[in-house]
C-alpha cells in the first residue's frame, strides 16, 4: 500500500467518515444552501445560523447533510466542529489557512493550532482530483454566509 | 483500400500501444481500463497523424496549390475509410464533427430547425414526442429536453427493468403517431447492456419515427454495420475508438442529410452567400462549418483501419471472455455488487459494481494505489443512477489491449480496497 494512499485515508478521515458531527439538518436556520460537484454527483446541503453583528457576529450552528466520498464527508464534519461556537471573524484566517494548503499540492504543511483536524484532510491536496470534494463544504459554507449578509443589507 | 488482416496476439497488439509501458510511480505499471472514457492510441493512429502533419498539412476544399490538394485527398481518403468500417453505402453520408456530443446535438438541432420546406418526418414540432431511454449517457439525453423545450414537443423515456436491460414492456404505447424520434444507446456505458435494436428500429418505424443511434460505447467493440442494423443516423466518438480526441462521426441515411437544414453554419458548409442570405452545399459539407478535424480524421481512419485489420468480431470474442472473467470473478467479493446484466451475448466489456456503499472515490482512490486506472461516479448517466439509487458507480472498462492478467489483477484489487476499507469498521 502506497504511503500516499495512507495519508489521505488517515484513521482521523475515516473516525469522522463513519461518525460525522454535527451531522443532519437542523433548525432555526437563517440560509440553506445546496451544493453539487457535477463531475462526481457529490451533494451537500448545508444550514447556517448566526447571532449578533459585525466583529461580534457568531456561528451558532452549522448542519448538514452530505453525500459523498470520505474525504468530503469528513470535510464536512472537521469544518461543522470549526466553526460552531466561534466567531465569522475568527474562523476566517482558519479559513483561508486550510483553502490556501489544500490547493498548495502539498507546499504548505496545515497549521495544525489553526485548523485542528484540519491537518488529517491535507493528504488530499496532493491529489488534485481530491480537492474539490475536501473544499465543498466550506464553499457551502461560505454561500450561506454571503446568502445571510445579503438578507441582512 | 482495405487493411490487411492480421492474427489477433495480444502481445503484439499491446506492443503496438507505446503507452501501456508507463509507470505511474517507480513501482506502480499502470493498468488501464478506462477505454469507456477514452481509449489509448496505437502507434498506427499516432504516426498516422504525425505523418499527415509533417507531409501533407494545409487547409482543406480552399486555395489551389498542391498542398491544399494534398490535405484535401487525406481528409476525404479518410472519409472513405470511416464509410467502409461503418458499412455505409456512401462516404457522402459521414459527417465530421468535434464529438459523438455534437454528432448528437447535431441532429436534434436540425430536426427542430426545420420550415416550410422540410419533410415533415424531418420535422419535431409542437405537440409532437421524442422517446429515449432511462439509461442514456448525457449526451443522448441533454440534446432532446433541449429539441422538445425549444419545439414544445414531449420528451417521454423507455424504463430500465431490474435485471438492467431495458423494460419494453410498454415500447407499443410509449410509441405514438406523435413519436418523431427514437434515440438510444447501443451498449449502456455504465451497464454494459447491448441493446436489441432491431427490436427498437422495428417498433420505430411502424410508427413512422426515426431512430438516433448512440454508438459511442459500441463502436470500437464489435461488429458494426449501419446498413444492418437499419437506423437513420448514428454517432460515434473518435477517442473512445482508439481514435484522437477533437473529432466524431454524425452518419446519416442521405435523403435524410440531403433535406435537413444545417446546424453550426459559416465557412465552407455555403454554396452562395449574399449579405440577407444564403443557401447551403449538399451533405456532408454542409454539416461541416468551419475548417474541420483534419488530422484528427486522418488518425481516425488509421483507427478504423488498425481495428478492421483485427476484425471487429475478434476483438468481440477476446473482450466477451475478459467481460467473463471480470464478472466471475468480482462476483466472489463480499459486497460487490454489480450494477450490469450477467454475462451473456448482449453484455459488453464495461463492469460497473459498488462495493458495499463506499463511495466510487475512494474505491477509485485505492484501485489507483495499485495502477488500476478505472472511471468513477456517476458516467455522466445520472438519472440511469438514481434509477438503482445509487449516486455513483466503479467502471472497469477494457479494451482490445487488455490482458487477462490485467483483468485477475483488478479483481484482486477489488478485494484489496474491501479490505483496506473493511479494516476501518
Amino acid at each position: 500500500m502506497s504511503s500516499a494512499l495512507n495519508s489521505l485515508y488517515t484513521e482521523l478521515v475515516i473516525e469522522h467518515d463513519k461518525r460525522p458531527l454535527h451531522a443532519g439538518l437542523r433548525e432555526p436556520f437563517q440560509a440553506e444552501v445546496h451544493h453539487v460537484n457535477p463531475t462526481c454527483g457529490d451533494e451537500i446541503t448545508l444550514r447556517l445560523r448566526l447571532s449578533g453583528h459585525g466583529q461580534e457576529q457568531r456561528i451558532e450552528d452549522v448542519s448538514y447533510e452530505a453525500i459523498g466520498c470520505a474525504m468530503s464527508r469528513a470535510a464536512a464534519s472537521i469544518m461543522a466542529d470549526l466553526l460552531i461556537g466561534q466567531t465569522v471573524a475568527q474562523v476566517e484566517p482558519v479559513r483561508e489557512h486550510f483553502e490556501a494548503a489544500m490547493g498548495s499540492r502539498g507546499r504548505i504543511e496545515g497549521d495544525e493550532d489553526l485548523i485542528g483536524d484540519g491537518v488529517a484532510l491535507l493528504g488530499a491536496a496532493k491529489f488534485p482530483a481530491r480537492v474539490k470534494c475536501v473544499l465543498m463544504p466550506w464553499k457551502a459554507y461560505q454561500a450561506a454566509l454571503v446568502e445571510i449578509r445579503t438578507l441582512e443589507a | 483500400m482495405n487493411a490487411p488482416s492480421r492474427p489477433f496476439d495480444i502481445e503484439a497488439i499491446r506492443a503496438d500501444f507505446p503507452i501501456l509501458g508507463r509507470m505511474l510511480d517507480p513501482e506502480t505499471p499502470m493498468i488501464y481500463l478506462d477505454g469507456g472514457a477514452t481509449s489509448q492510441r496505437p502507434r498506427q493512429v499516432i504516426d498516422a497523424e504525425v505523418a499527415y502533419l509533417t507531409h501533407d498539412n494545409a487547409a482543406v476544399k480552399r486555395g489551389a496549390h498542391r498542398m491544399a490538394s494534398a490535405a484535401t485527398d487525406a481528409y476525404e481518403d479518410s472519409r472513405e475509410t470511416v464509410a467502409r468500417f461503418l458499412g455505409a453505402p456512401s462516404p457522402d453520408e459521414v459527417v465530421f464533427t468535434k464529438n459523438a456530443t455534437e454528432a448528437l446535438n447535431l441532429v436534434a438541432f436540425s430536426l427542430g430547425n426545420g420550415d416550410a420546406s422540410t419533410p415533415a418526418h424531418l420535422r419535431v414540432r409542437e405537440g409532437d414526442e421524442i422517446l429515449v431511454t432511462e439509461m442514456e449517457h448525457h449526451a443522448n439525453l441533454v440534446p432532446w429536453q433541449e429539441l422538445a423545450r425549444r419545439t414544445g414537443a414531449t420528451l417521454r423515456w423507455i424504463p430500465m427493468a431490474d435485471d438492467f436491460t431495458l423494460d419494453l414492456t410498454d415500447l407499443e404505447s410509449l410509441l405514438t403517431e406523435r413519436t418523431r424520434v427514437v434515440a438510444f444507446a447501443h451498449q449502456s456505458n455504465v451497464l454494459g447492456t447491448v441493446n436489441p435494436v432491431a427490436r427498437l428500429v422495428e417498433a420505430a418505424r411502424a410508427v413512422g419515427a426515426l431512430t438516433v443511434l448512440d454508438a459511442a460505447q459500441s463502436a470500437p467493440h464489435m461488429p458494426f454495420d449501419v446498413a444492418e442494423l437499419g437506423v437513420d443516423f448514428v454517432a460515434l466518438s473518435g477517442h473512445k475508438m482508439l481514435g484522437p480526441t477533437g473529432i466524431g462521426v454524425l452518419w446519416g441515411r442521405y435523403e435524410h442529410l440531403a433535406a435537413m437544414p444545417p446546424f453550426l453554419t459559416g465557412g465552407s458548409m455555403i454554396e452562395i452567400v449574399h449579405l440577407d442570405h444564403s443557401t447551403y452545399a449538399e451533405p456532408p459539407a454542409r454539416f461541416e462549418a468551419g475548417t474541420p478535424p483534419i488530422s484528427q480524421a486522418v488518425g481516425l481512419a488509421a483507427a478504423c483501419d488498425y481495428l478492421s485489420a483485427l476484425g471487429m468480431g475478434v476483438i468481440a470474442e477476446h473482450e466477451q471472455a475478459l467481460t467473463d472473467r471480470a464478472l466471475r470473478g468480482l462476483a466472489g467479493i463480499d459486497g460487490v455488487r454489480i450494477i450490469g446484466p450477467a454475462a451473456g451475448p448482449d453484455r459488453a466489456g464495461a463492469v460497473s459494481f459498488d462495493l458495499a456503499g463506499r463511495h466510487p472515490h475512494d474505491v477509485g482512490q485505492v484501485l489507483d494505489s495499485l495502477g488500476l486506472e478505472v472511471r468513477v461516479g456517476h458516467h455522466c448517466a445520472w438519472p440511469l443512477h438514481r434509477r438503482f439509487g445509487l449516486h455513483g458507480t466503479t467502471r472497469a472498462s477494457f479494451s482490445v489491449h487488455t490482458t487477462a492478467a490485467e483483468v485477475d489483477a483488478l479483481i484482486a484489487g477489488v478485494a484489496h480496497t474491501a479490505d483496506f476499507f473493511g479494516a476501518f469498521s
